[in-house]
């Protein structure tokens, strides 16, 4: 099962919405929606709050301000507008609060209607009731299994009967008739959830007319018809044999309080029909944009290299990465846009599309492909706008959060699921999310990618700018660091050996010559691991000094990083720590180098960057800085510096 | 858990369905003190209570209580 922790408000949810991020500040959030008086305001805000995690409880509050919005009859608001009526045989009440929010979680502002229970028929003919006078625009029949498949008015004889459910699927399509003449509007029928004990068991289809078998021929049966018909199903029988039946129905709470479908439920239920109603308004995403590293495949390309990243047979990790690439892939040729957005040299990137030979997905199915080291909001407008489709069909998956939240944050209107920590549960993830929700299979839709991607103008972008500083300030990040050690003697040797990509010079070192750099005192190895809001990334940078030529001078032997912080301005916080201890040994100047392999081209420019003059260049594109130390000043540094203490 | 927990829990449950942080709960609390505490959303109440607690309440259980002091210690009951 997938990761389904951490409830928001303190309610053990059994069944989360565990794809949606939770928000720390809710309780400040709706306080703040609750007291804004401007209702287009109030509703952009309870856009972004339905976006985020919520309980039972916290849905039920979040729905009181959406569903006065929703009351508010003259206010134009920006969001598409449905009537929802819902025709049942029991209570449904307690489900209403979680349709409402999920649809607000997709910009559709529903007005809601509970028919009378029992009364749908009535209603539907009486031309004066209250639902004819609420006029919808869909009509959701809700009707119980006990109603569906007449279980009171069972006998002996009919267990045999094959024909049990036919008069009950009758009477459906004489009320979907009705709904559809009276008002043209979206029909949708919930099908049954398999709540009965068996009666035979392992062989229940032998008793046909058992009420557990006519649950699964009226869920066969209704599939049929209600194509025929025209009607969508809402498939809370597949939902709930995923979750499993007893976490959608408690038969303590049916006796008690006539609900069919528990409490706990509820936020599942909401965001299934809420889905239904998006995609008959066009409203279900259209696009998935996909990170490359550790979510397509495992690994760092731009590190590890081709033979490196693991993808395919023969590990388990490479076949979960196969699996989501076949799922993937399946998406894309239903209709599902396919892009990539992915901090890479686009070579690199490339590569594994061209050229490995268990990428399941080809260059030939991404409609806008974009590598490079710009950040993922920028990159991810352009995808939008090389497509030439709202942002708001977007849905961007990352295996990082840090990028994540900074999408989030940068562009509320996108979806970015939290991912599972294994990727053998990406594919059931996005599947449970339901973002690309789809009434039906068109030739069309299965030529899309390739529609798109002929018509993709890579170039010609106009970039709208990402308030990079005010997030980078959020994410409380430190960096700590302490000189070489026994301790972290196996990650150094690892980061040195691996890193081709943030690597000034791309010096080798075996765990024998990082021990001889500790014990030498003219040299000095530093690590540098950062941690932020999201927790602790690790040892994720190294430097390696030495003062062999003249202690006013420390060349800077190696200088390499972890590309998972790039953006970030670890750089400069990492050379204020090793100006500071070249000050403190009496030195006056740093001298970095640069060499120049197939791999490092995105560090060229690294010291110019930081300040640094230089002062020779060779002929193959490597060069030598220097920094004075009387003439620097630290920049904004994002993170706070702290010595890191290790009693080993 | 201790009462003070249960109260806490209770608290929250019935200030975030209501949207309402004035209000405090007493032994003596009944559902006619508190606006909005009808009938459907004290099923809620009740939902968000088995939920929050990790509790099953059983029908009998519920049907005899008749004040907030009762519900809790019904949850302190399920909960040793």
């Amino acid at each position: 099962m997938p990761d389904k922790t951490a409830a928001s408000a303190g309610l053990h949810d059994p069944l989360p919405l565990y794809w949606l991020p939770a928000a720390e500040d809710w309780s400040d959030r709706i306080k703040v929606l609750e007291a804004e008086i401007d209702p287009n305001a109030a509703w952009n805000r309870a856009l972004t709050l339905a976006s985020f995690r919520a309980d039972f409880i916290r849905t039920c509050r979040l729905d009181r301000t959406i569903r006065r919005l929703s009351e508010a009859s003259s206010e134009v608001l920006n969001g598409k507008r449905i009537r929802l009526a819902i025709l049942g045989s029991s209570t449904v009440a307690h489900l209403v609060p979680a349709i409402r929010v999920a649809c607000a979680r997709r910009g559709i502002l529903a007005s809601i209607y509970e028919a009378e229970y029992g009364q749908y028929l009535q209603e539907l003919n009486d031309t004066s009731s209250g639902l004819h006078q609420f006029v919808p625009t869909a009509i959701l029949f809700a009707i119980d299994t006990y109603h569906l498949t007449n279980a009171s008015t069972e006998s002996a004889a009919s267990l045999a009967d094959k024909h049990a459910t036919d008069e009950v699927l009758d009477r459906l399509v004489d009320c979907w008739r009705l709904a559809h003449n009276a008002f043209q509007c979206h029909v949708i029928q919930q099908t049954a959830l398999p709540l009965f004990p068996a009666l035979l068991g392992n062989n229940e289809h032998r008793s046909p007319g058992s009420r557990y078998s006519r649950v699964t021929i009226f869920n066969n049966r209704v599939r049929v018809v209600a194509d025929e018909s025209n009607v969508d199903l809402l498939a809370i029988d597949a939902r709930a044999a995923q979750d499993g039946v007893a976490l959608w129905h408690d038969p303590v709470l049916w006796h008690r309080a006539k609900q069919e479908i528990s409490p706990s439920a509820a936020l599942q239920y909401g965001d299934l029909v809420a889905r239904l109603l998006a995609a008959r308004q066009g409203r279900s995403y259209k696009c998935a944009v996909l990170d490359l590293d550790n979510t397509l495949w495992g690994g760092v390309i731009g590190d590890d290299g081709l033979e490196g990243i693991v993808l395919g047979q023969g590990s388990a990790l490479g076949e979960a990465f196969v699996c989501f690439q076949e799922y993937l892939w399946d998406l894309g040729h239903r209709g599902v846009i396919l892009a990539v957005c992915s901090k890479n040299d686009e070579s690199n990137a490339l590569a594994p599309f061209d050229r490995h030979p268990e990428m399941v997905l080809k260059r030939d199915e991404i409609a806008s492909f974009r590598t490079n080291w710009d950040d993922k909001p920028a990159n991810i407008r352009a995808i939008a706008q090389s497509l030439n489709i709202g942002l708001d069909s977007l849905v961007c998956i990352d295996d990082n959060p840090f990028e994540r939240s900074l999408v989030r944050r940068e562009l509320p209107m996108v979806a970015v699921p939290e991912m599972p920590e294994d990727p053998a549960l990406f594919a059931c993830c996005i599947a449970d999310a339901g973002y690309f929700e789809s009434v039906a299979l068109t030739e069309e839709d299965q030529q899309r990618t390739r529609q798109y991607q002929t018509n993709n103008a890579r170039d010609v972008l106009t970039r709208q700018s990402t308030d990079m500083p005010t997030y980078l300030r959020s994410l409380q990040m430190r960096l700590l660091w302490r000189e070489f050690d026994v301790v972290g003697l196996q990650r150094i040797v690892q980061l040195i050996n691996k890193t081709n990509q943030f690597n000034l010079t791309t010096r080798r070192y075996t765990e024998a010559e990082v021990l001889a750099v500790m014990n030498d005192n003219r040299k000095f190895g530093l690590q540098f691991r950062l941690t932020d809001k999201f927790g602790d990334n690790g040892i994720i940078a190294i430097i390696i000094g030495t003062s062999e030529q003249t202690p006013e001078e420390i060349r800077l032997d190696s200088w390499l990083m972890s590309c998972r912080v790039l953006g970030r301005h670890v750089e400069e916080a990492t050379l204020a720590v090793a100006v500071d201890l070249a000050r403190s040994v009496g030195a006056v100047r740093l001298v970095g180098d640069y060499y120049p392999t197939s791999k490092n081209e995105m560090v060229k420019e690294h010291y110019a960057k930081l300040g640094f003059t230089a002062v020779e260049t060779r002929g193959d594109g490597g060069s030598r800085s220097v920094l004075d130390l009387s003439q620097y000043r630290p920049p904004e540094l994002f993170m706070a510096i702290q010595r890191e203490n290790h009693s080993d | 858990m201790t009462e003070r927990e249960v109260y806490a829990g209770l608290t929250e449950i019935v200030r975030e369905l209501f949207g309402d942080d004035t209000i405090v709960l007493s032994a003596t609390t009944t559902a006619n003190d508190v606006d909005g505490w009808d009938s459907f959303n004290h099923l809620n109440i009740i939902a968000a209570a088995e939920m929050k607690f990790g509790v099953k309440f059983r029908t009998k259980e519920i049907e005899k209580l008749t004040n907030i002091g009762e519900m809790v210690g019904l949850i302190l009951q399920k909960t040793r």
